[in-house]
């Protein structure tokens, strides 16, 4: 069987996973909520392409999968940059394509960020547990089979009710995330900022902060000045949000990602703002932060602008009509710098190249 | 009294309501109180909440509920809680076969603080535990008030897989493993009935600020459990 309403895996990339929003409603369970790490190129991705944001996409880290469409119809790609080609000819990101049964999605290697996103007009259709999509691997939970996709599985995608769209949409040059290797990353204090010692409050704000080698789905280790407690890093255990900083005893932050546990005993300085997460997600070992602390208004104004982006989307539509024949356009592969990561993937060690490449 | 109560954003998605900081049935009688009370009013923008020891987190929607707003109307339900009818909290039965092959350290147990292994079952098996809260893996429980007679250090080596249902102590608590995992508690028996079970309509059966109690079976009766599945499971209230 080649055709259907399915996405063959020829090749599964790095870790590519079924994500949604999230498995909201089982944290008082223990049930970690996972969900897409860049939750808003995974939300752009779905406007795209005219699917409610909860719809489920592909999560791609850093070697993007090979896919073969079953189906006729439209896709988005967002977030990191994996150089994303159709029948090996070079495509755009952040705009509705259109793509014919048979064809096939590749990736080049990553040129930015870290995640790539994939949405399917349909949503991808894999069993809804506890009421999501999302994939939570340490539990074999959700997604498909509650695993990383392997070579010849079929993802289902659901059935398209707009069909081939008459106008395409393209997030403007200008609105697209940039993934820089250093970055500010905004951060509301507390909950246990009183349990840090004043010195080690400014240790935290007027340092700078290096990714470890030890960065997934559940958190990221930063390495830098260690940040001076009142009397230890042990609390008695709390809920956990997405973004927190944890900071135990050792005084190095652990930034709590989509895959956290639900609760945990480590003192936590400052929770890092909604719309800054997906910068973080897309963040790679030695990329560099800088936290700035903003208030609680400021971190809901940013979000509420946010959400009047989401809704503009629909209006976005693309300056010329958009067809794949115009989208595979030669891309110069000038190679400006050559970094080396080590990653552990699922109990697995990768060395990975990552060639920054001039456009 | 209750006003220790103090509130904290953590991010810019989740409130943490806490009423102090140490591991008492007084302080988290109070968590299960506001969450009970919360959900029983029925406040706009609240997404979820997650109780533990002594403080709940609430989960909310900003677009929908300001957080000013919302510390008014948690303030507002703690102070109206005496008018708010909670239901009791629950004791559920978890049936468990103590020893033998499920129970590889009840042995030991009973060695460690010189009783016999009936003696531990009897002792383990009369108590009724607060469920804490539920964390590091889906369903797992923290339970309190276990008799220190049985207290037991963890296993020095921790064993690479304990199966789901296993019944252990570690120090001076007992636990519940819902599903396979790594660990180094002394295993002393196992439950046939499913903690965990994510297809099902209620996935998870424990639930923080109830209470369990464990219920000796033998051989047959675990076997028989096995195969009925949750159907087993007896509740009851006090």
């Amino acid at each position: 069987m080649t055709e259907g309403r399915f996405i063959e895996v020829i090749k599964p990339g790095m870790l590519t996973l079924v994500q949604d929003l999230g498995r909201y409603g089982y944290q008082q369970f223990g049930v970690p909520v996972a969900g897409a790490m860049d939750q808003f190129a995974a939300a752009v991705a779905n406007h795209l392409v005219g699917n409610a944001r909860s719809e489920a996409v592909l999560e791609m880290m850093m070697l993007g999968p090979e896919l073969k469409f079953g189906f006729a119809g439209s896709i988005a790609l967002t977030g990191a940059d994996l150089s994303p080609k159709i029948n090996g000819s070079p495509v755009s990101m952040w705009q509705t394509l259109v793509v014919q049964a048979g064809d096939v999605l590749s990736f080049g290697g990553l040129k930015s960020g870290l995640r790539g996103y994939l949405a399917v007009a349909g949503g991808i259709d894999t069993p809804l547990v506890m009421s999501s999509r999302s994939t939570y691997t340490k539990a074999a939970l959700g997604g498909f089979e509650g695993r990383a996709l392997k070579a010849g599985d079929q993802v289902p995608v659901g059935a398209d009710v707009s069909g081939v769209p008459s106008v395409l949409l393209a997030v403007p040059a200008e609105l697209i995330p940039v993934y820089t290797a250093s970055k500010t990353i905004r951060i509301v204090m507390g909950p246990q900022d009183d349990a840090f010692t004043e010195a080690g409050i400014l240790t935290f704000l007027d340092n700078v902060y290096t990714v470890t080698n030890e960065c997934d789905r559940m958190g990221y280790r930063l390495e830098g000045p260690s940040i001076e407690h009142v009397k230890g890093g042990d609390i008695i255990s709390d809920g956990i949000a997405f973004g927190a900083v944890q900071v135990p005893g050792h005084g190095k932050p652990i930034i709590m990602m989509a895959d956290r546990q639900t609760t945990g005993g480590y003192t936590k300085i400052a929770g890092v703002i909604s719309v800054d997460l997906p910068l973080l997600a897309q963040s790679k070992p030695g990329d560099q932060i800088r936290f700035k602390r903003v208030s609680l208004e400021e971190a809901h104004e940013l979000l509420k602008a946010r959400e009047d982006f989401y809704s503009e989307i629909p209006e976005m539509a693309a300056a010329m009509p958009i067809n794949l024949a115009d989208a595979r356009t030669s891309i110069s592969q000038d190679i400006i710098s050559t970094r080396l990561f080590r990653l552990n993937v699922a109990g697995a060690v990768y060395d990975v190249k990552v060639e920054e490449v001039r456009v | 009294m209750e006003n220790e109560l103090r509130l904290a954003p953590s991010g810019d998605l989740a409130l943490v309501a806490s009423f102090g900081n140490e591991i008492s049935e007084a302080l988290n009688t109070k968590v299960r109180g506001l969450m009970l009370a919360l959900e029983k009013v029925k406040v706009d923008g609240i997404v979820e909440m997650t109780p533990t020891y002594c403080s709940l987190m609430i989960h909310y929607d900003p677009l929908r509920i300001g957080y000013e707003a919302l510390c008014g109307k948690v303030r507002e339900t703690l102070g109206a809680l005496d008018d708010i009818e909670l239901p009791e909290p629950m004791v559920i039965e978890i049936p468990t076969l103590y020893g033998g092959d499920y129970g590889p350290d009840l042995d030991y147990v009973a060695k460690h603080n010189g009783l016999t292994v009936d003696e531990v079952i009897k002792i383990h098996a009369s108590g009724t535990y607060r469920i804490y809260m539920l964390g590091f893996t889906p369903g797992f429980p923290y339970l309190g008030g276990m008799d220190d007679r049985i207290a037991t250090p963890r296993l020095e080596t921790p064993r690479t897989k304990i199966a789901g249902g296993s019944v252990g102590i570690a120090g001076a608590q007992t636990g519940i493993y819902p599903i396979d995992s790594p660990g180094g508690w002394q295993i002393i028996g196992r439950t046939p009935v499913a903690l965990y079970d994510p297809l099902s309509n209620e996935p998870i059966l424990l639930k923080a600020g109830e209470s369990i109690r464990f219920v000796p079976i033998d051989q047959a009766t675990f076997d028989r459990l096995s195969r009925e599945g949750r159907s087993g499971t007896t509740e009851g209230r006090v």
